[in-house]
């Protein structure tokens, strides 16, 4: 079910911006002229059909504890299963196959930088395929949510 | 310091307040990566778990967004369901004096989603530079980044466009404790 105009007006305003009072869905159901068990019957209807995956804090997590950015060249043919391998390793939080030599992406965070080098160095001796690590060394980019351009949607 | 016990620097609401507890700081911290409850008062519903009180829990997440901790506090959406499936990650070999600032310009794109520095791994790795660009089609993303080459003058700089083919794994970062 695509959502309809309310959800969308919930989206576009409140990808950041969330009250910080005792009652905030009874301040975002005024702001949307519904009532506050509508707007929890939305982000709950929203969340199980998964437009949204939480209503929360975004973290910087630059700040919280160490992760980076890292890459591998995994043998087309065993893509699935280097894939499978660095999905359970311990810390790592996203994994997508990429059109390029190095064809597997990951995330992978540790409370700290020498658990995050161990976990690397794991996996690197586990997966026997060299590891790129791409730390961020600076972010130029303020997260303020992502404009939805609901008119270009399919 | 631990980057942990950040979060433990929240300071009382009001003067004469007690500090809040550490350990109810860090139980916050943690429910938190799952969102928000979906109750009335979800406040006072984190606030029941974490042991602390609800007025402590907004305090907290006040404070960690003044702190820079928290970046914004809202709906998460999920792209692809809405039809953004395709994702496009940009990098670019810009010179190391130039870097921060068409960083800066290009993270001002409506487009472009993240923007960050990352350090080369030569000879493997030339690019210093990554972007990332959400569209609903690879035509669109293609199109899209065309524009931004043009408009900020991008086009002496090697880029590459790394289209994702398949997502194995995402979900949000798990920091405190487990994993």
């Amino acid at each position: 079910m695509k959502p309809d105009s309310t959800d969308r007006q919930l989206i576009d305003l409140y990808q950041r911006n969330l009250p910080l009072s005792e009652r905030p869905f009874l301040e975002m159901a005024r702001t949307l002229g519904i009532s506050e068990a509508e707007v929890i019957r939305r982000l709950q209807s929203l969340q199980e059909r998964q437009v949204i995956t939480r209503v929360g804090p975004v973290f910087e997590h630059s700040r919280a504890g160490a992760s980076l950015l890292a890459a591998v060249a995994a043998p087309e043919q065993q893509m699935d299963l280097v894939a499978a391998r660095i999905s359970r390793a311990p810390g790592v939080n996203h994994n997508y196959a990429r059109e390029h030599t190095y064809n597997l992406w990951f995330v992978m965070t540790a409370p700290d930088e020498d658990t995050l080098q161990d976990r690397l160095r794991h996996l690197e001796h586990q997966l026997q395929l060299p590891i790129l690590q791409l730390p961020m060394t600076e972010g130029y980019h303020i997260d303020l949510g992502f404009e939805i351009d609901w008119e270009a949607l399919p | 310091m631990n980057p942990t016990n950040e979060y433990l620097a929240v300071r009382p609401e009001a003067g004469e307040a007690p500090p809040p507890s550490p350990w109810g700081l860090l139980r916050l911290r943690q429910q938190l990566e799952t969102g928000l409850p979906l109750t009335p008062r979800p406040y006072e519903t984190l606030a029941e778990h974490s042991g602390l009180s609800e007025g402590e829990v907004i305090n907290a997440i006040r404070q960690w967004q003044a702190q820079g901790l928290i970046k914004r506090l809202g709906l998460v959406v999920r792209h692809r369901t809405l039809g953004y499936t395709s994702n496009a990650m940009v990098v670019w070999d810009i010179p190391d004096n130039r870097v921060r600032d068409v960083g800066r310009v290009m993270a001002g794109s409506p487009i472009v989603t993240l923007c960050y520095r990352r350090p080369r791994r030569l000879p493997d790795w030339p690019y210093n530079l990554f972007c990332m660009i959400h569209g609903i089609s690879r035509e669109r993303v293609l199109t899209q980044l065309g524009k931004l080459i043009r408009e900020q003058q991008l086009e002496r700089f090697p880029h590459s466009v790394l289209f994702s083919s398949k997502a194995y794994k995402q979900r949000g970062g798990c920091y405190v404790g487990h994993d």
